[in-house]
Formats: structure tokens, sequence, C-alpha cells
């Protein structure tokens, strides 16, 4: 049984049909977080998120408190927030963006107080066009209501903040990516080190990136004490989540559900929740964490939905996104498209990702489409292990980024787990199921 | 002389003074100059230049990055259709086959009477309503070929004019006024915030 009772902290307008108006907001209880942030001192802002342990909710699963405090040495300038939300079936942040935009508003604005930064950035993915336009209108607003520009409700913080669209490239969900695509330019992820834009970020200036819905949990923190937070989840998976679920379930959605206390059969099965596989077919496997994240099979329905419990199992809950595939999806097509996608996606600065990435895909396209060998399985395998090296997970680094390193997990997930289906493919000439 | 139109050419100044560096306007400007012309004309490039600082070569050089910018024309409305892995598993490269026959436009092209351009995309993260179809980057919704097809009636007929406006993913986005924060302000608070923590240490 899904354990259905924790609050729901960024979801709890969704009933509401206008619930991104600035009334319904204040109606219910929106901007009394941001009062009382302004009533503590910054660094109080900080503990008490730093006591929430909120890991970031855009996939890496860095701690928010930590990413704060290690810029708390320098002073920062800007802070950031990363919606460009791209990751194959993760569609969470579109539902805050569009659905909650004034919660989004509110957590930035009391991010940025706690941080001390004057100016901050709402980063949104171009395809986003009702989101840029209700995120727009959050800020409007805000300002309008004293939230935001000089001497917010009467204090001594004074903040700007502008929303800048994106323009259509997965990558540009790497922060460092984005922040050059924030100055006007190609968006190719920085050489490393440094690590973490908080050392050299936008203009080369010390900066936070943070996910849209890491910043939405603010209010909620903020409200209601990081320790209450904190209680709910276990271990380091605190709080709760919005998991977007897709692929062949009943009811695909997003659903905002307590970490680690549910299982992925709580939400791929319960009624509230997924509903099922469709027509009752057998489930066959599971994208945990967005694509890049390796696969599960059906052995694992049982496992807990936190950080760590994936992470232990090999895989990850990256971005929350699950997907479910059931007996009749063929396994070699779903790998075929998630490595044309990132061949699409590498932004080709480094050779393997560039490469590696593009001839994968064209062994995969041949499997599928007619014209595969035996030996591409050994291929496969050789290559992507030329991309990560050793194929372990979290993967070795070869590239400037992680996009190169994550291409292969699909490819080795579905051939480690269902080799049978490549024969297959092999022995028929192209895909069995037509 | 300005390419942009001047309610066009406004909204590119106000948008090139939200920055502390005029070039990080690009991708906001681009998306103006496709909303005036539907695609990024060599004039329109060349004021995006202009405006931010840069040369023409770098404006091209920037915009072909990126998928949304296109550097020839296309139809009024450009449809795109998901065939990433959570719309795969909903049908989305049958729907793409559909969308292809019904628009009489190849992936890439666009339709003889100029209307439609087709476009095969990367997951749009809207899969809880999967296949994914947008047009002009709106969402449509039209899960089964019956209510695609449905929908380009209404286009056609010109009765969604206000679900699926013209190009420009800004179309309706307007900011109420440039930064109220000057810089010296920030200092300023900065100052005082940076001496009331130092105190807060010392007790």
């Amino acid at each position: 049984m899904a354990s259905l009772d924790a609050p729901r902290i960024v979801s709890s307008r969704r009933d509401y049909p206008d619930s991104f108006s600035l009334s319904r907001y204040l109606a219910t209880g929106g901007y009394e977080a941001l009062r009382a942030a302004l009533g503590m001192h910054p660094e109080q802002v900080a503990a008490e998120v730093d006591a929430a342990s909120l890991l970031g909710r855009g996939g890496a699963g860095f701690p928010a408190g930590r990413k704060w405090s290690m810029l708390r040495k320098s002073e920062i300038s800007y802070l950031v927030v990363n919606g460009d939300e791209s990751e194959p079936a993760t569609f969470k942040d579109h539902y805050l963006v569009e659905r909650d935009p004034h919660q989004l508003v509110e957590g930035v604005i009391i991010a940025a107080y706690a941080l001390q930064v004057n100016r901050a950035f709402i980063f949104l993915r171009g395809e986003f066009a009702l989101g840029l336009e209700r995120v727009q209108q959050a800020l409007n607003e805000a300002y309008e209501h004293g939230a935001l520009g000089r001497k917010i409700f009467g204090s001594d913080f004074s903040l700007d903040v502008v929303l800048h669209p994106g323009a259509g490239a997965y990558i540009c969900g790497e922060e460092t990516s984005l922040i050059e695509a924030l100055e006007g330019k190609r968006g190719f992820p920085r050489i490393k080190p440094p690590f973490f834009p908080a050392v050299t970020g936008l203009y080369g200036e010390p900066t936070v990136v943070n996910n849209v819905e890491t910043m939405s949990n603010l209010p909620w923190i903020v409200l209601n004490g990081g320790a209450a937070f904190a209680a709910l989840g276990a271990g380091r998976s605190t709080g709760t989540r919005l998991f977007a679920l897709a692929g062949r379930v009943n009811n695909p959605g997003v659903y905002e559900i307590e970490m680690v206390k549910n299982t992925f059969r709580d939400l791929i099965y319960d009624p509230a929740l997924g509903g099922g596989v469709i027509e009752n077919k057998a489930l066959k496997a599971i994208i945990p964490g967005g694509v890049s994240a390796p696969w599960f099979g059906p052995d694992l329905l049982d496992l807990a939905l936190g950080q760590d419990e994936v992470a232990e199992k090999g895989s990850m809950l990256g971005s929350g996104s699950i997907v479910v595939l059931d007996e009749d999806s063929c396994v070699v097509r779903a790998a075929w498209r998630i490595v044309k996608f990132f061949s699409r996606e590498s932004c080709g600065q480094c050779t393997p990702c560039r490469e590696g990435s593009g001839w994968l895909e064209r062994i995969m396209y041949r499997l599928e489409h007619g014209g595969g060998r035996s030996e591409d399985l050994d291929l496969l395998l050789d290559l992507s292990d030329n991309i990560a090296p050793g194929l372990t997970w979290p993967p070795q680094q070869t590239t400037i980024c992680v996009l190169g390193p994550s291409i292969p997990s699909s490819i080795h997930s579905a051939l480690s787990l269902f080799r049978d289906d490549f024969v297959a493919h092999v022995d028929h000439g192209s895909c069995p199921h037509g | 002389m300005s390419h942009l139109r001047a309610e066009l050419r406004q909204r590119a100044e106000e948008l090139v003074g939200l920055y502390p560096s005029r070039r990080s306007a690009m991708l906001p400007l681009l998306h103006l100059c496709q909303e005036q012309d539907g695609y990024l004309t060599e004039d329109a490039m060349a004021e995006v230049a202009e405006l931010t600082g840069t040369t023409p070569a770098e404006v091209r050089g920037t915009a072909s990055f990126y998928d949304m910018f296109h550097l020839e024309p296309v139809g009024r409305y450009v449809v795109g259709v998901c065939t990433n892995i959570a719309c795969q598993l909903r049908g989305g490269e049958e729907m793409l086959a559909h969308v292809s026959a019904v628009l009489g436009c190849a992936v890439g092209g666009t339709s003889e009477d100029g209307l439609f351009s087709l476009e095969e995309t990367e997951c749009l993260a809207d899969c809880g309503v999967a296949p994914v179809v947008q047009v002009n980057h709106r969402y449509v919704r039209t899960t089964s070929p019956e209510a695609f097809d449905q929908m380009v009636a209404e286009l056609r007929a010109g009765r969604l004019e206000h679900d699926v406006p013209s190009h420009g993913t800004l179309i309706r986005v307007r900011r109420s006024g440039g930064l109220r924060v000057d810089p010296e302000e920030i200092a300023a608070e900065r100052a005082s915030a940076r001496a009331a923590r130092a105190a807060r240490q010392e007790q």
C-alpha cells in the first residue's frame, strides 16, 4: 500500500484551477514565508534549509544547504534558477512553473535573501511558452505586491528577478552550459575545475544555481521549519518529491509523495497513483531518474523511492522521472531512441561523446531496422566502454560534462537485462515486433 | 533604419537593459526576431549584433546551436511531434507519420501552401499527455490522430488564434518595467548586510 499521508509541500494548490493567480496564492498562505524569512537573519534562513537536508531536485541530488554554505566563504553575486527541464520523461518543473509560479518566485526571493544576492535569473526552457507567461506574470504581480524590487515588504533587502528564455538545447540543463546560454553564447559546458559555479559562475562571479523544484520547497520549509521537512522521508532523502510517471501506465502524471516511504510498485500500481500497467500487461523494465539512468527489471519493484536506496542498486533517482516499459515494449527500439536523443543533443566539444553517440546510434538503428550483426552486441559494449570506462555506475568521466558518460546507460542496461531480445533482432534481421 | 518594427525594437532595448552584459540578451532578442519574421533573417541577425555588441557571425554562430531558432523560412505553424522515449511508448512515431501525411510535409519540411512546417522533437516535458504535439510551442494535447485532424481543421478555420498565437515564445510575455534596484543601491545594501553579519559573528 502506498503511503499517502504526507503533506503536499509543492503541489498543495493542484486542485485549484486558478492556482497560478496571485489572489489564489495569497488566499492560501502565499508570501507569508517571505515575511517570516525577512524577520530572520539570512544565516538563520540558510540554517533552516540546512536542517531540512533538502537535496537538490534537478538530478544530481546535491544538498542545497551545502551548496549554499560553500558560497558563504565568498560573497555571492548571482542566483540562477535552472528551469531548463529537458531530461526525457521529466515534466515536474513544467507542472510547477505553469501551475504554481508564485511559489517558485517566493522560493527564489527567500533563497536570494538567505544568500544576500540582489540579482536573480530564472532560466526557463524556451518551449515552455505558457510557463514563461505565467512566471513573468507572477514576477510582475510580485513587484506590484511589494514582494520584489526595492526594500521588499519594508525591509532592508532589495531584489530584481529577470526571466530568461532558453531556446532548445538539452545540454543547457547542465549548470555551466546554462550560464553560457545566459551570457548569450552557445551552450557549451565549461571545463572543470572549478566544479561549481560558486567559484566562477555568471560573468565570472560566484553564482548559485538551483533547480525549480528545489526553490519551490523553500516557502514550506521556512513556514514549518527545516526539522519538520527532515522528519519526512528517511535517511538522506528528506521531505517529499515530485515524481513524473510516464510510459505504459494507466495514469501517467506528476505525483508528490513522501521520499523513501513508497516503492516503485506503489507509485506504478496504486490506484491513487499510476493505476497499474496498461491492459494489465506484465511490467518489463523501469527507467528511473531520466534516460541517463541505468534501468531496473521487475525484480526491483519493491525498492524504496529514495536517493541512496536507488543508488545502492546501481542507478539513480535523478530527475524524478520514472518510465515504465511493458512486455510488448521493444527494449532495442527504446534504447535506440534514447541514444538517438543523446547523439542529437551532444554539444560536440568532446570526442567520446560526439563520435561515440553517433556510432552507437547507427549500430542500434541497424539492429532495430535491419542489417544488425551478431558481433554488434560486443561492439556496443566496447564502444560504450570507451565513453564510460568500466561501465560502472556512477560512470567514469571522459568528457567535460556528464552527458557523455550517460550515453551508454540504456544500451548497457538493455543488453545486460534482455540480451535475448538483441539476439532475436539479429536472428530476425530486424525488430521482431515489426 | 531598424529591421525590427517599432514595438519590437522597443521591447528589444528594454530586454538589453535587464542584463549586466548586453550579450546576455541574445536568446530573448532572437525570439523577438522570430516573432516578427518567423525565422532569423540576415537583417534581423545584423540588428541583434548591433544590440548585443557582437558581430552578425557571432549571432548566427550562437543561434545555430539552438533548436528553436530557424535559419530558413518556416510555415505559419510549426508543428512539433515528440518521439522520445515516453512518447514512443505511447504512439509518438505513429503520430509523427500521421501528421506528416495529413500536413503533406516531411520532417524538416514545409507544406506547399506555406501553412505548416513539421519537426520531430526531443522530449517536450508533457509526458503525462503523450504523444506530445506542440504547435508554435503551444501544447495542443491531441493524443489521437482524430484529435489532431480536428485541431488542424480548427487551425485552418482560424478558430485557434487564442490557443496558438503566431511565432515567438515571448509573444505574450511582457515585463512590467525594468530593473528597480540600481547598482549603487546594491553595493550599499551589501556593505551594510556585511557589517551586520560581521557584528553578529562577533557576538
